[in-house]
């Protein structure tokens, strides 16, 4: 017992003097500018503007959520399951973006999609467009990066679920003669299903905080909840409320966690 | 019941399945008749468990073919196959009830719901789970799981029953009970039943038929008495329980065993070796008037309740092992007790 506090003590001073304290200090701000009281909480919970960014944010991160959960099954799918050319060309595609910047891809995107990128300069030589379709600056533009940038994030816990799925009871309903439709929607989903709602957690809560990538893609135009922070504190000094947002967004992300942390034990227990 | 069932016929055809350079399954031919009991018996890695495979469709053989009741069925996938199967550590869905896991094969073939509630309540009785069939498989006993693979398995009236060493996973008493279930099911379905196991004294106990294997060859098949009193070969002999093997000679028209004469009916004297069970010999302490008999040395006894073990050293060198029911023993044997083996003449065979 000893032994496990000493081992743990410096990274719970580590992470109590670089999140906790700071964050407190960002509760404190909260409740006493720009003067005392829960005034700011109850601002961000009736001013409009904010309560449109708070929806736009969960409208966002439940899209994202989704898609990026459903890519993340067939390309782990097709990893751990495939033919080794298919393994590899999906362990390329998921691992190297996985290690460039999110700044890097952002910006990727934003040269992909943008009126005058690379996407709308081919459809409109082609002749296909007359004008540029709006991909960009927008929460299209948002959620395809967010999406990109998640789906290695679902695709790792998804890998462990179908790494330990019992081959044996895959392979007993070929053999009564159910079709592949028959052994992926009543066999294989249902078993997964653990592990899909434990990747969708994940990649629900990480959403909820994305800065980088709404900021570049959606342009200022799909502002979330992070961005909304930045904006209240850095561009119009309105710290108290900014500190609302931000205690908002943490006590949300700390509810799910909470709650993922139970599903992991329920699933353990099992 | 059997009635509304068929039981099929299997024929392997020199069967050769390669992994890479591996040969799993070396030209193995067999015949598994109508409503037979086959079991495929041999240690881990002999290609018995490939073999079932192969059978079953879910592994291609590299070369040879396989015909059911005179089609040929090689290159058909396990799907189209329609055989039973249970799997090692049964396989079921671990997401549905007893009742649902026992109705997907019947679901699957689009049978009407009646028919799949019947059907079902019917194969719950015959297994005796009834109680059970609104549980998920989880809350069951390995036993029990044991029986909803096996309703599974026989629900649609498969001709064939396939499976792979389904009592690996239960403890000996439960392992015993199974056994007796499995030769029920097999008389009440008059299915065709391949069964692999590595355990011996399973295959002798449940099987009409039994097909050993060894390094990916078939050693012998025949029914479990001829397997283990006469042995096609050295492998088979050893594998199948003790056996004492004695090098003879046949020097002079005569075979005999360290200069000693023995007599030994339907061995030629062209034997390099004879081997006779250990139950079949018995111990004396001084020379029997008449009969085989060899001289040797106690040289271990192990007391394991209603028998003892014991292991003995001829004077040129062969180790030989004894069993006898400990009532019977002398008293006052003790390790290094001069003794003499005798065994009738009929009880030893030619390796």
């Amino acid at each position: 017992m000893t032994r496990t506090a000493a081992l743990l003590g410096p990274l719970m001073l580590l992470l109590g003097l670089a999140y906790l304290l700071p964050f407190l200090g960002v509760v404190r701000w909260s409740v006493t500018l720009p003067e005392p009281g829960l005034g700011q909480y109850h601002a961000a919970l009736t001013d409009p503007l904010v309560l449109s960014v708070f929806w736009r944010t969960l409208r966002i991160c439940a899209v994202v959520t989704v898609v990026s959960v459903a890519a993340a099954y067939v390309v782990t799918l097709l990893w751990v399951r495939g033919s080794p050319v298919q393994r590899l060309l999906v362990e390329l595609c998921i691992l190297i973006p996985f290690w460039i910047s999110v700044l890097t891809r952002a910006f990727g995107w934003l040269a992909l999609l943008s009126n005058k990128g690379l996407l709308n300069s081919w459809l409109m030589s082609l002749g296909v467009l007359s004008q540029p379709l709006t991909l960009v600056r927008n929460e299209f533009g948002v959620i395809v990066g967010m999406v990109h940038f998640l789906i290695p994030f679902a695709a790792f816990p998804l890998a462990t679920t179908f790494r330990g799925l019992d081959e044996r009871v895959l392979m007993a309903a070929r053999g009564m003669g159910a079709s592949r439709a028959r052994i992926f929607w009543q066999v294989m989903v249902p078993m997964t299903r653990a592990g899909v709602l434990g990747a969708a957690l994940l990649v629900f809560v990480f959403a909820l905080g994305f800065f980088v990538t709404p900021a570049i893609l959606g342009g200022g135009r799909s502002v979330m909840a992070a961005e909304l922070v930045y904006l209240r504190i850095f561009q119009s000094p309105d710290w108290g409320l900014g500190a609302a947002v931000s205690v908002i967004l943490m006590v949300c992300v700390g509810a799910l966690l909470a709650l993922m942390m139970r599903q992991g034990r329920a699933g353990g227990a099992r | 019941m059997a009635s509304d069932r068929k039981a099929s016929e299997i024929e392997a055809k020199s069967i050769t399945k390669t992994f890479g350079a591996f040969t799993a399954l070396d030209r193995v031919s067999l015949t598994v008749g109508r409503g037979e009991f086959l079991t495929l018996l041999g240690p881990s890695g002999s290609g018995k468990t490939t073999f079932l495979m192969v059978l079953s469709g879910f592994e291609a053989a590299s070369s040879g073919s396989l015909w059911v009741d005179g089609q040929d069925v090689t290159r058909l996938p396990a799907e189209a196959r329609g055989f039973g199967m249970v799997f090692q550590g049964y396989a079921l869905f671990p997401h549905m009830t007893v009742a649902d896991n026992i109705a997907f094969p019947l679901r699957v073939q689009k049978r009407a719901a009646a028919d799949v509630a019947r059907r079902v309540e019917e194969m719950v009785a015959m297994v005796g789970l009834e109680g059970h069939a609104h549980k998920r498989p989880s809350a069951l006993s390995g036993g029990q799981q044991q029986r909803v693979a096996l309703a599974r398995a026989l629900v649609y009236g498969p001709p064939v029953l396939l499976l792979d060493e389904p009592f690996s996973a239960l403890d000996k008493n439960l392992r015993g009970q199974m056994q007796e279930e499995m030769k029920r099911l097999h008389r009440e379905t008059g299915t065709t039943f391949v069964f692999v196991t590595h355990d011996q004294s399973e295959a002798l106990a449940l099987s009409t038929r039994v097909a050993i294997f060894d390094k990916g060859r078939l050693q012998q098949i025949a029914a479990p008495e001829e397997v283990y009193e006469r042995p096609a070969n050295r492998f088979v002999a050893e594998f199948l329980g003790d056996i004492n093997i004695l090098p003879v000679s046949g020097d002079g028209g005569r075979l005999s065993f360290e200069g000693q004469p023995l007599a030994c009916d339907g061995v030629g004297t062209t034997a390099s070796h004879i081997a006779v069970r250990p139950e079949y010999m018995g111990l004396h302490l001084k020379q029997p008037a008449a009969g085989n008999a060899i001289a040797a040395r106690l040289t271990d006894l192990t007391y394991q309740g209603a028998e003892t073990r014991m292991g003995l050293t001829t004077p040129g060198g062969t180790l030989l092992i004894l069993r006898q029911p400990t009532g019977a023993l002398p008293q006052g044997l003790v390790p290094g007790t001069p003794v003499w083996l005798s065994w009738p003449e009929t009880r030893a065979f030619a390796l």
